[in-house]
């Protein structure tokens, strides 16, 4: 593919977010450049917030598609999905790190310019995580589940989520 | 934990970031700390339904009352509190503004000397804040650690080996700590240098905001210098990275007031009197005109210009004028026009005694 300004291959594919619809951008180097330095004025205020660093990170190499297929991904657990994430800026549960985590990884490096924490730890163990994690799912999934009137169901999860909660409080030290 | 709480009481106390001591208190109003933590087999906020909001905050404020390291907390349902209630707590920083303007079942438990309170169903379902008069920060961290400890002992934290503390924002991540100090500037602000100042500022991540702050203006000269970073620092480097840069500010305000004093004295001395002569005698008042002539009255007593009032007196107008304040203290409910005839009345009661035959003298 062609770059939009000139006759060289374009490298590199500009999703635009700004507007009501993305607008998809193909350039060469040297017009990418241009075309991030016009908007830098723009984008040094955004990065300011979240969104705005997002938006940053999203901005180069992605598709439309890419983008539209990501949007889509949803956490297993609380249910939220990405495009929920990005357009409020605020994650659903603790395992969005995990589910999220090769799209959050770069704009978490972005904003604090490290990827590791290295200040105090609870003094018990975290080994819990997991059960902690899965009653999350499991409440989901019983209020779900009363939505759809489905009693039999959720009563099996009601049973579930009280033998989880007693494996989770045995399992503090 | 009290459960009948009387907001009352606290109006009419002075509550621990305005006691206007500790180190440099002159220019340093507060040091402030700020913990986000999440307990671990909950959503976060955003996908709570009421029933999750529910149980986090009941099951929270059992654990809280339980312990017994966590005493002389007053305890407030949020979400039943009037308009006026809420406005009082976010004046006196009790409370964010986030929490009084969110929905749902949300509480907050603020220890009685005001010195820390506990948010439930913030934008993370437990805030811990310590506040200390003056810049104090090492005390404060000392304080908040201790009872962000007591608290764990009970509680699961959302909590991951890498990325440190999970919080609903990722910008809060790792430590969830955010380090204020509250620095009244308003040399800087009258010789022009404040934006100088601030552009420095970000870029070495550190966020300026107004006295309420996120998003508000720095109102009577009252700026709050926090980090932006939370995660890949400990806590003690986060604490030394606001500490560091205080001092600097303290210094420059200090130059730029030696510098009016030199270059102008007679203008100065006639913005600081002028101030104190509006103040003593308008009739009607907005918070914000009363924000703004405090902060040269306040500049005035500190360069000696203005005897007989001492520092605690105007820190404590600066929040007593606040609008809900000026409500609970007069036990109404006042339109904004009532609301400035009341202020201007309150002022005067205040500062006319001693401070005006002052300034007769001078």
């Amino acid at each position: 593919m062609k770059c939009e300004h000139c006759e060289k291959p374009a490298t590199f594919h500009i999703t635009e977010l700004t507007g009501s619809e993305p607008v998809e951008l193909h350039l060469c180097e040297d017009h990418a450049r241009q075309y991030l330095s016009e908007n830098e004025e723009e984008t040094n205020v955004a990065s300011n917030s979240l969104a705005g660093a997002l938006a940053q990170q999203l901005k180069l190499g992605q598709t439309a598609e890419e983008l539209a297929r990501l949007d889509k991904q949803a956490c297993p657990i609380c249910g939220i999905t990405f495009f929920e994430f990005r357009n409020h800026g605020r994650l659903g549960c603790p395992h969005d790190y995990v589910c999220f985590e090769s799209e959050l990884e770069p704009l978490i490096f972005n904003i604090h310019g490290a990827s590791e924490h290295r200040g105090k730890h609870p003094k018990r163990s975290v080994l819990g995580a997991d059960l902690q994690t899965r009653l999350i799912r499991l409440r989901r999934e019983l209020k779900e589940a009363i939505d759809a009137e489905n009693y039999e169901e959720a009563s099996k999860l009601r049973d579930e989520i009280i033998s989880t909660e007693k494996q989770a409080e045995g399992g503090k030290s | 934990m009290d459960f009948n709480p009387n907001l009352s009481q606290l109006s009419s106390q002075c509550g621990e970031w305005l006691r206007g001591s500790g180190p440099e208190s002159d220019i340093v109003i507060s040091s402030r700390i700020r913990l986000a933590r999440n307990l671990a087999d909950f959503p976060f906020i955003r996908r709570c339904t009421d029933h999750d909001k529910a149980a986090i905050e009941r099951s929270l404020r059992e654990k809280l009352s339980q312990s017994e390291s966590l005493q002389n907390l007053m305890y407030l349902d949020v979400s039943q509190l009037d308009q006026v209630d809420r406005q009082f707590l976010v004046e006196r920083q009790l409370i964010s503004r986030e929490l009084a303007e969110s929905e749902g079942a949300r509480s907050a438990a603020i220890d009685t000397h005001e010195q820390y309170s506990l948010m439930i169903n913030e934008e993370d379902h437990l805030r811990i804040q310590l506040m200390k008069s003056g810049l104090d920060l090492e005390a404060a961290w000392d304080q908040i650690n201790e009872i962000d400890d007591r608290i764990e002992s009970c509680v699961n934290y959302a909590f991951h080996e890498r990325l440190g503390y999970l919080t609903a924002c990722p910008t809060n991540v790792g430590t969830g700590m955010r380090v204020s100090v509250m620095l009244h500037l308003p040399a800087l602000v009258i010789t022009r240098q404040i934006e100088k100042v601030f552009r420095s500022l970000q870029k070495i991540s550190l966020a300026v905001r107004g006295l309420y702050g996120e998003g508000s203006q720095a109102m009577g000269d009252f700026y709050q210098i926090s980090n932006q970073i939370t995660l890949g620092r400990s806590e003690p480097e986060l604490l030394k990275q606001v500490g560091d840069i205080v001092p600097v500010l303290i210094d420059y305000e200090r130059r730029a007031r030696e510098y009016l004093v030199k270059e102008s004295q007679k203008d100065l001395h006639d913005r600081v009197s002028r101030a104190f002569g509006i103040l003593c005698t308008a009739q009607t008042i907005s918070s914000e005109e009363t924000m703004h002539l405090l902060s040269s009255v306040r500049m005035g007593i500190n360069l000696g210009l203005i005897s007989d009032i001492a520092i605690p007196t105007i820190n404590q107008l600066f929040i007593q004028t606040q609008p809900a304040h000026l409500q609970k203290i007069r036990g109404a409910e006042l339109g904004t026009a009532d609301r400035n005839i009341e202020r201007a009345n309150y002022l005067q009661r205040h500062l006319r005694k001693g401070g005006l035959d002052e300034l007769e003298h001078n």
